[in-house]
């Protein structure tokens, strides 16, 4: 195999995402190129060139490349296929993934295959479907497999280790003519991120009020949790979407996650029945919840958590 | 201005899919299904351009066995000027796949001269999350994944604000482009019974893939669907304190 990895990275810093990516890659075969595109993609490409496993890491710089937009990234990614031919095309499975990924494919007219979970081999992968509800494994038939990875389901690539080459160009392919980006209006916050953290509190409808999610922020922030939240809980209006965890939503994996007045509809499991240890708080023992929870508690969040914050040990 | 809104049959949300005996799939036969839910809010964003003035025509297409004329019936009721159905069955459509579905919203878009194309971001069936990204490509449009908000700007172009992982983005696209509905785009309405009565009377027309000249052969090769590891269930605890207790003994929690 020869695999083709798009980076995922804001300017600066490069998506811990793409380590994940560059490990299903390795799974493959064969070497592994990294593609860097970006307004100036300088600083994360030398990060990229450390990592363990990289083969090679081709840098492209271009103005119109800020902010990633399809329309510029995916001829750049096609520019690259072609010079050197790729068998594999791979990208993580978050907004930014799953945004190009069948974009390429479009573009190479192939089948992609989304957000697998496993490698069985070149050309076999696996994935899920109905909210997680059954396991495929499928077998693509196309020359270049275009395919989104489900970053929890493999471990990060080791940062150091690598001394892959940067090949730097100025890709003239990009297209400006049909999209503009405006700009982003990114969450602030000092807790971790959803995909990193290692522990995750999330609440659902029965927090019933933006106000009260403040007792999961608090909690949360004294145990250095991350916050997540149903799709319920979203579409009620007591979260921004960014925290949304589920089949349509994020999918997390944290060593800890605790679901404090979430049911456990089927869309929200297939979101976090993949972590460790779950806990779930709630005051209806028949609470579906409970049936993939390790520790249920059957109690009023609103006594429970607050009990929790006073008897934990602050971080 | 005219819109085309795919609108995707699946299994209903609240059903649980069950696996079949011999791994070839998930069981959909005497189970209740309806349209997929972010197609709703696409087709209710569709709509609601009608009613601002920014568009002319919503045309609804569904590609599947004649059951996808009811989810088309349903998009009509809703508002839809007319509609379109793509006949596909038996075992075509069991490997029906995204590439497929977007070469015929390729070809209808063109035949259709439509401005803007319109999907929900993901039918919670296949989970593949591919068709509109598919189709931008295929036309040469732009695209505006994961939409929160849609408006038209001045007749030639959209200003779509997406959902990103830490945030919200706003781009702008030249028209024609493919947007996909995200779950805060809109909040679909419910048909009222005089517009179901209407929508009987609305045109639905047919077209096979082989009148579109569309190859729907599928390109990937489903070999097994097998029931997930269960998770096994875990226990009770009495209170706050038992429930630490048990974090920090067996779960190795340092808090």
């Amino acid at each position: 195999a020869s695999t083709l990895v798009i980076a995922e990275h804001d300017g600066a810093v490069l998506a811990a995402g793409t380590l994940n990516t560059i490990t299903a890659a390795s799974k493959l075969g064969g070497n592994i190129t990294v593609l860097v595109a970006g307004a100036s993609p300088k600083a994360v490409a030398d990060t990229v060139s450390k990592v363990k496993g990289v083969s090679k890491v081709v840098a492209v710089e271009h103005a119109g490349l800020k902010g990633l937009l399809t329309e510029a990234v995916t001829p750049v990614v096609i520019a690259a296929h072609k010079k050197t031919p790729f068998t594999h095309i791979v990208a993580p499975a978050t907004t930014f993934g799953k945004t190009i990924i069948p974009n390429i494919a479009g573009k190479l007219d192939v089948a992609p295959i989304s957000d697998i979970i496993g490698v069985k081999s070149e050309d076999t992968f696996v994935r899920t479907l109905y909210a997680g509800n059954a396991i495929a494994t499928v077998q693509s038939t196309d020359a270049v497999k275009v395919v989104s990875v489900r970053t929890t389901a493999f471990e990060p690539a080791a940062a150091t280790g690598g001394s892959a080459a940067v090949e730097s160009s100025s890709d003239g392919a990009v297209d400006q003519t049909q999209s503009v980006f405006v700009g982003q209006e990114l969450v602030k916050s000092d807790r971790p991120e959803l995909a990193a953290a290692q522990v995750i509190v999330s609440g659902g409808r029965a927090l019933k009020s933006k106000e009260n999610f403040k007792i999961l922020y608090d909690f949360a922030d004294k145990i250095g949790a991350a916050v997540g939240a149903t799709r319920a809980a979203v579409e009620a209006g007591y979260v921004s979407n960014d925290l949304q965890i589920g089949q349509t939503g994020k999918i997390v994996a944290p060593t800890l996650y605790m679901a404090i007045g979430i049911s456990g509809a089927i869309q929200h499991l297939a979101g976090m029945k993949d972590s460790k240890t779950i806990v779930a708080i709630n005051k209806d023992p028949e609470a579906p919840i409970f049936q993939v929870a390790d520790f249920g508690l059957v109690e009023d969040l609103f006594k429970a958590v607050p009990e929790l914050s006073s008897k934990v040990k602050a971080k | 201005m005219r819109v085309i809104v795919g609108v995707k049959r699946v299994v209903d949300f609240a059903i649980k899919a069950r696996v079949k005996a011999d791994k070839t799939g998930v069981v959909t036969e005497g189970v209740k299904h309806s349209m997929n839910p972010f197609d709703e809010i696409a087709l209710e964003q569709g709509i609601r351009l009608k009613e601002s003035g920014a568009v002319k025509e919503v045309i609804a297409v569904s590609c599947g066995p004649t059951a996808c004329q009811e989810t088309l019936r349903t998009a009509l009721a809703m508002g839809a000027d007319r509609a379109i159905h793509v006949p596909v069955e038996g075992a075509a459509y069991e490997t029906l796949q995204p590439l497929a579905v977007a070469k015929i919203f390729k070809k209808l878009a063109e035949d259709n001269q439509a401005n803007l194309v319109l999907f929900g971001k993901q039918a919670i069936d296949d989970d593949a999350n591919q068709t509109a990204q598919l189709t931008s490509a295929l036309l040469n449009w732009p695209q505006g994944a994961f939409a929160a908000k849609l408006s038209v700007e001045g007749g030639s172009k959209v200003k779509v604000v997406r959902e990103i992982d830490g945030g919200l983005e706003t781009i702008e696209l030249n028209l024609p482009a493919v947007v996909s509905a995200d779950l805060r785009l809109a909040e679909p309405r419910y048909a009222s019974l005089a517009n179901i009565m209407k929508a009987k009377k609305k045109p639905l027309d047919k077209k096979t893939p082989e009148e579109l000249g569309v190859d729907i052969k599928p390109r990937i090769k489903t070999l097994s669907v097998e029931e997930p590891p269960v998770r096994k269930a875990g226990i009770k605890v009495e209170n706050v304190d038992g429930l630490l207790q048990k974090l920090r003994t067996e779960a190795g929690v340092t808090f």
